[in-house]
């Protein structure tokens, strides 16, 4: 912490400059203007706008459309951050035991991740496709009769689906790293301790993982929240009606679809605080997981 | 793992036709080519103006210009942060870190009339600058200057060196690997934006290949034997470049991702 700096001067204004300029006009204002529009109902040409305090929130909040979409999003979010995180840790335990072969997994997995994820919700359009998709197919064959955009929970299932196997690469790579830090004589010692495997890695294993994965699962927590909205975009095909959509998803189609500003604005500053809480749980683990070690 | 996109590349190589009564294919077919250059080459979309290459190009201007950008203002900003004593020091630092909080996609509505209302719709600006309003590059490039050792600017110091000579001439050459590490995740990320271009570019002339896809898709999806391998085809393009960086630089890439923590 004790860093030689340099005396007080003009020049670290010069540097930060560019910075705060762009943080200013694309972070501030816009941040400041859904908290001050959630207060107001301006009327579609935006030619006027009158002070209504809370009432947009109100009505968010009462709105049983809100509330369907609500507790969608809170099971889209649990299902993909329990599945993504749980095959992920499965496929790194896996792959940590042929410690060889770990950095071919590694190699396979990743590249995953740099898949855009509309192009990832496309290969989902693909596989549950009515016509061609093989996964349609699949289920068929188990006696399930998937209609993806047509009936919901179907729709439901296939985005979850993609948005899992989209998510599962990041999480392998965190889990397989997090695993190959634990100390070889650490392993040593549990390897004489405990016989059965099963127990080993629920006693020694996992315990010494809880860091990455409460670690991993903020992070998939905001990715089911936010980095999914490509992916529901291609997956309803415009056509959002009757078809499964996130909470964002629903800032998004009412601010642009609806031109309900000061809604979209209230559903903004309620977005907002989620996340908030979110990093503020974050750091509070991370500031412990100082501790740790 | 692997099979979705196996499956996007085998289907991008047959005829519409033969996906459309043979379903996904499993196999390599003859199309591959044709597939390809029409995509590249051929006018797409509701009025044909843009094309894959077009589409490609406005990618890469993204990618590219987002990473350079993010970096050399993060890098700037954290150079002040870290070895400056000035009255505004704090202040500049929690009023950059909060930006960390907030994701671009929950002050959406905002952001695009602000960026609006300056002209900058259908610009690369418009499209790149606000991407840039996020702290996270800020916070790598503070961290690993916090590890850098306090003998080399002493050392600097003696030599003679001032603020600027030790950043260009010490800093920026000893941060090289963090440089190219930050460079593919944001070139990556930058590349895989997708609401942020869909709302400021309507003008086909700047669309990049994963928001055109959607457009494309409709089109081709919506007739009457649905285009899937062209869509694929245009799907593995979008998919490569990034893919290409990620697995060529993946030990950067590892480092990058691992030092983050977010």
């Amino acid at each position: 912490m004790n860093k030689v700096r340099f005396g007080h001067s003009a020049i670290p204004y010069i540097f930060l400059l560019p910075q705060i300029a762009i943080v200013a006009v694309f972070f501030y204002l816009p941040a400041g203007e859904a908290v001050r529009s959630s207060f107001y109902l301006e009327d579609p040409f935006g030619f006027s706008s009158s002070f209504v305090g809370l009432d947009n929130y109100r009505d968010v909040l009462s709105n049983s459309e809100y509330r369907r979409v609500a507790t969608f999003t809170v099971w889209f979010t649990a299902l993909v951050a329990f599945f993504a995180l749980a095959i992920a840790l499965l496929l790194a335990v896996k792959a940590d035991a042929v410690i060889r072969g770990a950095k071919t997994y590694r190699t396979l997995l990743m590249w995953i991740y740099a898949i855009a994820p509309p192009v990832a919700g496309l290969l989902g359009i693909l596989l549950f496709d009515q016509h061609v998709g093989p996964l349609v197919a699949l289920f068929g064959f188990f006696g399930w009769d998937m209609r993806v955009g047509v009936n919901y929970y179907d729709t439901a299932t296939a985005m979850i689906v993609t948005a899992v196997w989209y998510q599962i690469a990041v999480n392998f790579i965190f889990f397989l790293s997090g695993l190959q830090s634990i100390p070889r004589s650490v392993r040593e010692a549990a390897m004489i301790d405990c016989q059965s495997g099963m127990r080993r890695f629920f006693t020694v294993t996992l315990p010494l993982l809880t860091p990455t994965a409460f670690f991993l699962l903020v992070i998939n927590i905001t990715y089911a929240l936010f980095d999914t909205f490509g992916l529901i975009d291609l997956m309803t095909k415009n056509e959002p009606g009757n078809n499964p959509v996130t909470l964002v998803y629903k800032v998004f189609l009412d601010g642009f679809r609806g031109n309900d500003l000061g809604g979209s604005s209230a559903q903004s500053v309620i977005l907002m605080i989620v996340v908030f809480v979110l990093t503020v749980v974050q750091f509070r683990f991370i500031e412990r997981r100082v501790h740790y070690s | 793992m692997l099979l979705p996109v196996a499956l996007a590349f085998m289907t991008s190589t047959h005829e519409a036709v033969t996906i459309h009564t043979g379903g996904v294919q499993f196999m390599p077919g003859d199309r591959l080519a044709e597939n390809y250059s029409t995509v590249m080459f051929k006018g797409l979309g509701f009025t044909g103006a843009v094309n894959g290459t077009t589409m490609m190009i406005n990618s890469m201007i993204l990618g590219f210009g987002f990473a350079i950008g993010k970096i050399v203002v993060a890098m700037m900003a954290a150079y002040a942060i870290v070895y400056f004593r000035f009255p505004l020091a704090e202040l500049a630092f929690w009023a950059i870190f909060v930006t960390l909080l907030l994701p671009l996609e929950v002050r959406i509505l905002p952001s695009y009339e602000i960026v609006q209302s300056m002209g900058l719709t259908n610009t690369y600006t418009g499209l790149i600058v606000p991407l840039i309003a996020s702290a996270t590059a800020t916070f790598f490039f503070r961290q690993f200057f916090k590890s850098v050792p306090d003998e080399l600017i002493e050392a600097a110091r003696i030599d003679g060196a001032g603020p600027w000579k030790f950043f260009v001439d010490i800093l920026v050459p000893l941060s090289r690997t963090m440089i190219a590490a930050i460079f593919i995740i944001m070139f990556v990320y930058g590349w895989n934006q997708y609401l942020w271009p869909t709302l400021i570019t309507t003008d086909e002339d700047y669309f990049t290949l994963v928001r055109g896809i959607k457009q494309i898709i409709q089109v081709w999806v919506g007739s009457q034997i649905p285009e899937y391998g062209q869509a694929m085809a245009l799907a593995i393009l979008a998919m490569l470049p990034p893919v290409i960086v990620v697995v060529v630089f993946q030990s950067w890439f590892i480092k990058g991702l691992t030092e983050s923590d977010k």
